[in-house]
């Protein structure tokens, strides 16, 4: 203790040098990469959408986020998002069938990167238990999913361990584009043209309708 | 359940205002049912929901069963219940599968209005038309797709699940 | 300020139409409504359904009998069981078997907890949708030690495949009877406060009071069953008009209401919640020692330690696991009162072990005709508690 106060007397006075210096540095600062932190932040505050399709849906999100044994709050992932543009992870609780699939990949593609998507029980992950015309045989057949968690339905301490799961990827990956880790560029969804582009001539004029009306 | 002679006695009560319209009956594992000429079925369900002393006023289900390779194939099943004397009697209208065409019968939304959402279940999965329909569109699948999902020579669908070890090793 | 004024003035109204899309926060499910918007009151509603359509009744026909009940016991989620005893009693029905008195009790048992449990998920639901967001919570507690009690007895929380032709799959456990009377003894003092949260809470009563009214003839003519019906004053319930199980033997009352508002359906529904317990407690006094499966080797699995020893059961166990029973040809069809209405199911059999049709008449498809007149002429705002209190679950709707 006596030590410590010493060292950081000096320290303060500008009298540590060389290796006494580094040493102290050590001790005091943790170092680390821009992106590891980044990752860090990423993982421990994922916004799920509020996205329910079947029974996996009573599983989770109600009974991991809105029950007060399963608590997806602990991993910070609670606060719910109802609207894609604001949401991180999208998890896909409950057979998609095919009157859904162009539902979901359309909320998927709303979701700002960086995204994820967890395919949560069988019947998401591969069909499940309904091989028929009626149901997507496996989620993946039409969005990348990077986690997926069998069951039907999967226990909610499974869900969080595939959670946990997640964010070990997400922490784990310094590279998390999505459009590289699957080869997918060209799938973007602009507003209008693309991101610096001219308003169309119809909304111009109509903006300046507006203007127009509550100057004069 | 009207029990067996209760039902024939409902055969002939509807045979007098109605000729023609019963072509069977069976009284089989305690549920009694009628088998009714299509193109009458509306004049019965009538009247059993109003004549005296039926009022069988509660449509409690409309569905439709395959009964291929049986002929006529499809059978409409009305499910009728009369609250007051808890009593259930199953009419049934079989039709055949037209050359050209889809099969079509009357539509009984005006005397239940319960069978809207019903009627289009039967035609989303069967193909059978209900004439005088206020919406007849497919309910349960997207509206472009093709085929009648629950007649028996309809496939199942899905796809074949594969193995890695079969595929590498056996081709 | 003024040109403002002015500009409003010249204000051109005109009837929007809006989809209310398969993902929504309020909707329960994958229902999508398209509505007809003039200002803030819904003149027209269309709803879409089939976004979680899963083909099961066709599944259903390429299965044996046995393997029929996972499948249908997925359709209306939040009710698992309901489904598997519409199932198992139709085919029952088909066969002539008679279950023992020991299986009728424990069926019910396990119906009238997933009854509570179903409108627990309803309660805690509803509540989020109208704002008092703390009643998820609670509604759910509850929830997770019904799930304990179903783990407890058949290994899963939920689509736990118990009931099987003939009975139950197997016995409840040691334990199970003094952790059930627990939660018996508990629930009514839940119920309490639930109650004391909402009952007279000023934004829940202004919200629920005198929205969504349809009366009794258009509901009855709509084929709208369950606690819908009997909020409106009808006093029709399945249990008591067609006995079936054991619920000749118990003693309970069918909560009805009286105007037919959002109100009247949350009363309804919690107090169910009260008579659901009480049965369960009688039941439990009641409960007759026995075979909890019936005895016909053909329809129901021989117990396994006679398999050693009998030959016989060890031809039959080969039969029913590898092909599966036949059932002659005939057709039926069995309807009991699961939480939101009428649940109904048609078998049609062919002689060979696998059903040639399965309709199950779900209650939620039929009263989801009910929500445009509810809704009609009202606020977007009263729409959202009347679906809430319509209590829709999409499995069940799709199938």
């Amino acid at each position: 203790m006596r030590d410590r106060q010493l060292r950081a007397r000096d320290m303060l006075r500008g009298d540590l040098e060389g290796d006494e210096l580094e040493r102290y540095v050590e001790e005091k600062v943790v170092t680390t990469t821009f992106e590891k932190l980044l990752n860090w932040g990423r993982a421990n505050s994922c916004f799920p959408l509020t996205f329910g399709l079947a029974c996996c849906a009573i599983e989770a999100p109600i009974a991991l986020v809105g029950s007060p044994r399963y608590d997806l709050a602990r991993f910070g992932a609670e606060a719910l998002r109802a609207s894609p543009r604001q949401a991180d992870l999208i998890i896909l609780s409950g057979r998609v069938s095919i009157k859904m699939a162009p539902v979901v990949r359309r909320l998927y593609d709303q979701m700002l990167e960086p995204k994820w998507a967890i395919s949560m029980g069988a019947c998401s992950s591969s069909g499940g238990m309904f091989a028929n015309y009626a149901v997507v045989q496996g989620a993946d057949k039409f969005m990348p999913i990077d986690l997926h968690i069998p069951g039907c339905p999967p226990r909610p301490e499974a869900v969080l361990y595939g959670f946990n799961k997640l964010q070990h990827k997400i922490m784990g990956n310094p590279d998390q584009g999505w459009r590289q880790r699957y080869d997918a560029s060209g799938s973007e969804e602009w507003a209008r043209g693309g991101p610096r582009s001219e308003p169309s001539p119809e909304a111009a004029a109509a903006y300046e309708e507006a203007r127009g009306l509550i100057r004069a | 359940m009207p029990d067996g002679p209760g039902l024939e006695l409902i055969r002939g009560e509807i045979e007098q205002d109605h000729p023609g319209a019963v072509l069977d009956t069976s009284f089989d594992r305690e549920q009694a049912a009628l088998v009714v000429d299509p193109a009458q079925i509306i004049a019965v369900l009538r009247w059993l929901r109003d004549a005296p002393g039926q009022g069988y006023g509660f449509l409690s289900s409309l569905h439709a069963a395959d009964y291929l390779p049986a002929e006529p194939r499809f059978g409409i099943h009305y499910e009728l219940l009369n609250r007051d004397r808890i009593e259930r009697v199953r009419v049934k209208a079989m039709l055949a599968n037209p050359a050209e065409g889809l099969p079509e019968i009357d539509s009984c939304v005006e005397l239940f209005p319960t069978a809207e959402f019903q009627e289009r279940e039967v035609y989303d999965f069967f193909g059978i038309v209900f004439r005088g329909h206020p919406d007849m569109t497919r309910i349960l699948l997207p509206d472009d797709y093709v085929g009648w999902p629950q007649r028996r020579d309809f496939p199942i669908g899905g796809e074949p699940v594969t193995f890695t070890y079969n595929e590498r090793n056996y081709g | 300020m003024a040109e403002l004024a002015t500009a409003g003035g010249n204000l051109d109204t005109e009837v929007m139409t809006i989809n209310i899309g398969p993902h929504h926060p309020a909707t329960h499910g994958v229902l999508r409504l398209v509505v007809d918007l003039e200002g803030e009151i819904v003149r027209d509603l269309r709803p879409v359904i089939g976004y979680v359509h899963t083909g099961i009744e066709k599944s259903c026909e390429d299965k044996s009998y046995w393997k029929v009940i996972p499948f249908v016991e997925r359709m209306d989620y939040v009710s698992y069981f309901f489904q598997m005893e519409a199932f198992c009693g139709a085919v029952e029905r088909l066969v002539g078997l008679e279950i023992p008195p020991r299986a009728k009790y424990l069926r019910m048992i396990f119906l009238e907890l997933n009854r509570i449990h179903s409108h627990l998920v309803w309660l805690g639901t509803t509540a989020l949708d109208l704002g008092a967001v703390s009643m998820l919570w609670y509604c759910f507690r509850e929830r997770d030690r019904i799930l304990d009690l179903f783990e407890m007895a058949t290994g899963q929380r939920m689509h736990t495949r118990y009931f099987q032709v003939g009975g139950v799959i197997e016995d409840i456990p040691r334990g199970f009877e003094a952790k059930l009377r627990q939660f018996v003894a508990d629930m009514p003092v839940r119920v309490g406060q639930y109650q004391d949260l909402l009952d007279r809470n000023e934004v829940f009563l202004s919200r629920t009071k005198n929205t969504g009214i349809v009366s009794r003839e258009r509901l009855l003519e709509l084929g709208v069953t369950g606690p819908l019906l009997r909020a409106a004053g009808e006093p029709w319930d399945l249990r008591k008009a067609f006995d079936y199980l054991a619920y000749p033997e118990m003693d309970f009352k069918v909560p009805v209401g009286t105007v037919g508002d959002n109100y009247d359906r949350y009363r309804v529904r919690v107090a169910e919640m009260i008579e659901s317990v009480r049965i369960i407690e009688q039941a439990l006094d009641g409960l007759p020692e026995g075979p909890f499966i019936a005895d016909d080797r053909k329809y129901v699995l021989p117990p396994r330690s006679e398999l050693s020893t009998s030959m016989e059961s060890l031809i039959h166990h080969f039969k029913l696991v590898t092909e599966g029973y036949r059932v002659e040809a005939g057709e039926v069809y069995y309807a009991i009162e699961s939480p939101r209405g009428e649940l109904g199911c048609f078998v049609l059999a062919d002689g060979s072990a696998k059903p040639a049709r399965v309709h199950i008449r779900d209650a939620s498809f039929v009263n989801l005709q009910a929500f445009k007149d509810m809704s009609v002429d009202s606020y977007v705002a009263d729409m959202i508690c009347s679906l809430g209190m319509l209590d829709p679950i999409l499995g069940g709707v799709d199938r």
